[in-house]
């Protein structure tokens, strides 16, 4: 995401870590079902990834910061499935009525779905940008990667000067 | 909020999107603070005679109270600004340029100002400059912008057509109000004197007239097909390769003498070597600076480009090579390292709404 996106707005993503399934709280958990953690991490060009350690994949998406310094996005360019990506590649953009803004992979791997439904929903990404708008899903080549990444705290502060 | 010309302004207003403020002006009326152009009055025995030669435009056969668009044009012909020229009187114009083009503007005024005044020109009366500082300028448009404006006054607005100006009694105010705009719908320029800005704006803004930001202006004026200067138009481009040979009035075409008038006749006879155009584009909006392909040859670039909020599809306006620039010629421009169709497309790309009586 480009620099138009500097202005301070509130993240609304209160979570850092989700605890998918099911409650953390381990004299709780039936014995024969494994707990994923999801790890999301953020980077200073406002795209987040969501890390699901069971399956090495990652959902791509920007942020909510983002999308409401974009205002309407009525245009989203997804890459294609399949596509090897490097960390920092640009693997599309999200386009606005004011403006375009590149998206880069914030990890390396392989392009392993896109989100079909934004190519008639666009809106998506404004009104669930982090869930019902995510844009594709890498499977990871490097989990390391995500150590160089922001968590939540950081991210924010990145914004909030 | 963004720096513009110096000034701070919002590309909208409180939470509503740049998509439901454009088309709020498009079906019922926005009020556009544009208080950052340049309000100038030139006044004198020769005014007409002086801007006759500063632009292209016919202003001795224009009539009194009625407005042109115009350039104003450095010596090879290319265009210094763009501007809405009011006839008030042969000795008195009101003149309306660019912010972004203030220095530049001004700096040029007052040199061919001092040139005209001690010449022989100017034997039969000078011309003096004022400009309007700290004067308001409020942009009323949207098909609902006469009602609402018309319940503000006893003066009857059906006689105030499209391109005319008068002075109009308002609430105990009395405005210089010009209708036109930059967005393709029917409206109204309102200028205000300093110490009534914000009471007039309080007045022009109540329900259901919204306050509009810069993002709409620009989406709004694409898609009427009007021109932003720095984007579409510069001081190495004619008005001719700009579409705008219409603002060169007839009886000057051949011989009218004015500064630049050598570059313009030479496009006019000849014809320009690149025109600007409007595209439609697939897939991805071009913007500005997205380059323009014949095959693989670059003929051309984009200069402005946006998703239009009205039409839903990406519109955009360019400079092609002549011979390129033919309605329906299907051309390729180049975005994301990826080349997408682009088919010339008459401008403007949503039909204008202009009361002509």
């Amino acid at each position: 995401m480009q620099s138009i996106l500097k202005r301070t707005l509130a993240s609304s993503n209160p979570l850092r870590r989700c605890y998918a399934n099911p409650s953390p709280r381990a004299f709780s958990q039936p014995p024969f079902r494994v707990r994923t953690i999801v790890t999301k991490r953020y980077t200073a060009e406002h795209e987040c990834v969501a890390f699901d350690d069971e399956t090495g994949i990652g959902s791509i998406s920007i942020t909510d910061h983002a999308q409401s310094s974009l205002g309407d996005v009525v245009f989203v360019e997804l890459p294609q499935v399949g596509t090897e990506v490097s960390q920092h590649d640009q693997i599309g953009a999200v386009e606005s009525v004011k403006a375009a803004s590149d998206i880069y992979a914030p990890v390396s791997g392989k392009i392993q779905k896109i989100n079909e439904a934004l190519s008639a929903q666009p809106g998506l990404l404004n009104k669930s940008p982090e869930n019902e708008g995510w844009l594709c899903k890498i499977k990871l080549s490097d989990p390391s990667e995500l150590e160089n990444l922001m968590d939540e705290e950081k991210y924010k502060a990145s914004y909030e000067h | 909020m963004v720096p513009f010309a110096g000034y701070s302004m919002p590309l909208s207003y409180g939470d509503v999107g740049q998509v439901a403020s454009h088309n709020h002006v498009r079906t019922d009326a926005g009020l556009f603070d544009v208080g950052h152009m340049v309000q100038s009055n030139f006044r004198g025995a020769t005014a007409t005679q002086f801007l006759e030669w500063l632009t292209p435009s016919s202003l001795s056969s224009l009539k009194s109270y009625s407005s042109t668009l115009s350039v104003i044009l450095n010596e090879k012909g290319g265009i210094i600004d763009d501007t809405i020229i009011t006839k008030h009187a042969e000795d008195a114009f009101y003149v309306v340029t660019n912010a972004g083009r203030r220095e530049r503007d001004l700096a040029w005024f007052e040199q061919k100002l001092e040139q005209w005044n001690s010449s022989e020109h100017a034997k039969n009366g000078t011309v003096e400059m004022e400009v309007l500082e700290n004067w308001g300028l409020l942009a009323l448009q949207g098909p609902r912008a006469a009602s609402y404006l018309q319940a503000l006054t006893s003066f009857d607005l059906r006689t105030l057509t499209f391109g005319t100006s008068a002075f109009i009694p308002m609430e105990g105010f009395n405005l210089h109000v010009a209708r036109g705009g930059y967005t393709g719908e029917d409206g109204f320029e309102i200028s205000v004197p300093p110490s009534e800005t914000v009471e007039v704006a309080k007045m022009l803004s109540k329900y259901p007239v919204q306050l509009t930001g810069l993002g709409a202006r620009d989406s709004l004026r694409l898609e009427a097909g009007m021109c932003l200067y720095g984007n579409d138009l510069d001081e190495d481009t004619s008005p001719v390769e700009a579409g705008l040979s219409w603002v060169v009035g007839k009886e000057r075409k051949d011989n009218g003498e004015f500064i630049g008038a050598e570059g313009v006749r030479n496009h006019l006879k000849n014809g320009p070597p690149r025109r600007r155009v409007g595209f439609i584009v697939e897939g991805a909006p071009a913007r500005q600076g997205a380059k323009i392909f014949s095959g693989d040859q670059q003929i051309g670039t984009i200069t402005s480009g946006i998703p239009s909020p009205t039409l839903n599809k990406n519109i955009a306006m360019g400079y092609v090579q002549s011979g390129f620039h033919k309605k329906g010629t299907a051309l390729e421009v180049e975005v994301r390292n990826r080349r997408r169709q682009a088919v010339v497309t008459p401008m403007p790309f949503v039909k204008p709404n202009y009361w002509r009586g």
